[in-house]
């Protein structure tokens, strides 16, 4: 069974994923981050392979991606440095990008290796719907791959019905409709937050974009699977460093 | 005439489709489902076309230079989109999509500018009908562009800087981008060319095939036969391209010509020239040709010509390249320059920067004495004068 399928199986509340850039803030980080996230605890993660043009990101991802470029990261390094990952860790790991990278890689190449690499799933958040069924869904299935879709405030029940049965592993919920980093405040989105929970969508949900401290996460993990969090651990990183007590004490202020 | 359209998801060939994030989807949707019904619509098209004529000052004139055409040897005709209000073709856009605005019922109006022209002309259209503005430019450009910004702060419009990436045209879109996924529900962004995701590429494109319909009745006019054996046109986005091509596309005669921004060369890592360089890809929404890395990084490009200078076109222009329906080709800055001084002193023009490109490529060609020529002359030169007072 594939991973991400497997923990939620495991766990279905209080999962906690973190995103972060790959190459940042140097360019061999990845395994230190991959390791020491795993020892403190978290139960996912979401890896990012920088782009130049991030049109759902706000300045510090922005700022990330473009550093992770100016040190040399490309997809074809990220999958040299993840070629050891499964020796270190058993967690879920899921590669999150835009298309153009994947494009010019070549997209089935890309599924293809992730598959070799370990990868459990995907999430491109600029790839329309129409077009992963259409051109992807079955080199995905076929590599076991899963494709982890976005649903935010302002899409349709229709769609997100849709989107409910085109994705596997789960559904990732758009707290607001923001670009990441906002500092929305969740209480306000209850209503949406609990319209998606009466709709018993068949996958479970993770809540991400301005998930950024304790009250945040714990407002994300009452009324889905867990949170997603990805500016606020960059930030951390991009202060303190990739030290494993540094990283070990955000991740245990979160959850307290 | 054959009418070039997209299909039901926004492709031309395999050119075009709508990639953004789902966050974007709901504003899409909303225009795919209407623009074409609202474009369609009697009352939309009398307010429309009655702004063009009354307040843009359209239809603007088809001049045969008689100048270039003893110089040259052949028939040329401008097509004097600089006689514009706000001086250029970008009010054509400008106007429609404001009004379109206003019919989704819309409170605010976001766009991004390069030059500055679009962002005048949307501040322009923004004041005319009373819609709340923000434009956003690159902070390399508000410096190299000063006087349109003070234009588009008099017009009322807000004008917001872009500093990420490289601080131009291509990222002040990004920040329009984001601030429409950050005000999905009151907001409309005004797309300055024929690129980003469906339809805005085809709704542009409408607005602005005025001009190759202007074009076509003039010359017929003029000549008796409404297709000449050229139209040439520069091309940053496209959209002044597409406009003049329009009308005459598989018309089985007129041969399209778009000229593209070579910069200092077009290997000289300093270019615009997005077909002679660019590969496929997706940029701003749209699969299209752009200029990028090996690994799918977008390159930032050069052109002396802000309103070029743009690593991508429009989806339509690569389809109209690909099946050989439009020719593309590129003049270098200096080739530019030399012809915009050319036609100021020919014909008392002075062309803006980016139509300059157009005149250029006069020179690279083998015209014959009857072959009848229509440039479109985009805009006009006031903007550039900073640029044109150094190499006089």
């Amino acid at each position: 069974m594939n991973r991400i399928e497997s923990l939620f199986k495991k766990k279905q509340n209080g999962i906690l994923s973190i995103y972060f850039t790959a190459g940042f803030p140097q360019l061999n980080d990845t395994l230190s981050v991959i390791r020491n996230l795993e020892e403190s605890g978290v139960d996912m993660l979401e890896i990012g392979f920088p782009f130049s043009d991030p049109l759902a990101d706000g300045p510090v991802i922005q700022h990330s991606s473009f550093k992770a470029i100016e040190n040399g990261m490309t997809l074809t390094l990220l999958f040299e440095q993840l070629k050891d990952a499964r020796q270190h860790t058993q967690m879920p790991l899921v590669l999150m990008g835009y298309m153009n990278p994947v494009l010019q890689y070549g997209e089935k190449n890309f599924i293809k290796k992730c598959k070799e690499v370990g990868i459990d799933g995907v999430i491109l958040p600029d790839m329309p719907l129409d077009y992963f069924e259409r051109e992807l869904n079955s080199v995905f299935l076929e590599n076991d791959i899963l494709n982890i879709m976005l649903i935010t405030p302002e899409t349709s029940e229709k769609r997100i019905k849709y989107i409910d049965q085109l994705s596997k592993g789960f559904v990732y919920m758009v707290s607001s409709n923001s670009i990441t980093g906002g500092k929305n405040n969740m209480d306000l989105q209850t209503n949406y937050f609990s319209r998606i929970n009466n709709m018993r969508l068949k996958n479970p949900t993770l809540t991400g974009f301005g998930i950024r401290d304790h009250q945040t996460y714990k407002t994300a993990c009452q009324y889905s699977n867990g949170a997603i969090i990805g500016t606020a651990f960059i930030q951390h990183i991009a202060e303190h460093g990739v030290e494993k007590n540094s990283i070990q004490s955000f991740i245990k202020k979160l959850r307290k | 005439m054959k009418k070039l359209k997209p299909d039901k998801q926004g492709y031309y060939g395999e050119f075009g489709g709508a990639f953004v994030p789902e966050m974007l989807y709901p504003n899409l949707y909303e225009l795919q489902e209407q623009y074409e019904s609202i474009l369609q619509n009697s009352s939309f098209q009398e307010e429309f076309k009655s702004l063009l004529r009354d307040y843009a000052g359209r239809p603007t004139p088809l001049f045969f230079s008689k100048n270039l055409s003893k110089h040259f040897n052949a028939q040329i005709y401008l097509k004097r989109e600089d006689l514009n209000h706000t001086g250029a073709h970008k009010i054509n856009n400008a106007i429609g999509q404001v009004l379109l605005a206003k019919r989704l019922n819309k409170k605010r109006i976001i766009a991004e500018t390069g030059a500055g022209q679009h962002g005048v002309a949307t501040a322009t259209a923004c004041a005319l009908l009373n819609l709340d503005c923000t434009i956003f430019m690159g902070e390399v450009d508000i410096d190299r562009q000063k006087p349109n910004v003070e234009r588009m702060r008099i017009l009322g419009a807000k004008v917001v800087a872009a500093t990420s990436g490289s601080k131009t045209l291509k990222d002040a879109t990004n920040e329009a981008i984001r601030e429409w996924i950050n005000n999905p529900v009151d907001t409309h962004y005004v797309i300055g060319s024929v690129v980003g995701p469906h339809p805005y590429p085809d709704m542009v494109a409408q607005f602005q095939s005025v001009i190759s319909q202007e074009i076509k009745q003039q010359l017929k006019e003029k000549t008796g036969n409404g297709h000449p054996d050229y139209i040439i046109a520069c091309m940053g986005g496209g959209s002044n391209a597409i406009g003049a091509f329009y009308h005459f596309i598989d018309n089985g005669k007129t041969k399209l010509i778009a000229v593209e921004a070579g910069g200092e060369g077009v290997y000289s890592g300093k270019t615009a020239a997005t077909i002679a360089l660019g590969k496929k890809g997706i940029i701003h929404g749209s699969k299209t040709y752009l200029i990028q890395t090996e690994d799918g990084q977008i390159v930032e490009p050069h052109s002396i010509s802000a309103g070029l200078d743009y690593p991508g076109i429009g989806p339509v222009h690569s389809y109209l390249h690909d099946t050989g329906k439009a020719q593309v080709v590129n003049v270098t800055d200096q080739e530019a320059l030399d012809a915009a001084f050319h036609l100021s002193k020919l014909d008392g023009i002075i062309p803006a920067l980016e139509s300059a490109h157009a005149l250029a490529y006069l020179h690279k060609m083998n015209l014959k004495e009857r072959d009848v020529i229509v440039i479109n002359l985009s805009g006009r030169g006031d903007k550039d004068m900073l640029t044109y007072q150094k190499f006089v």
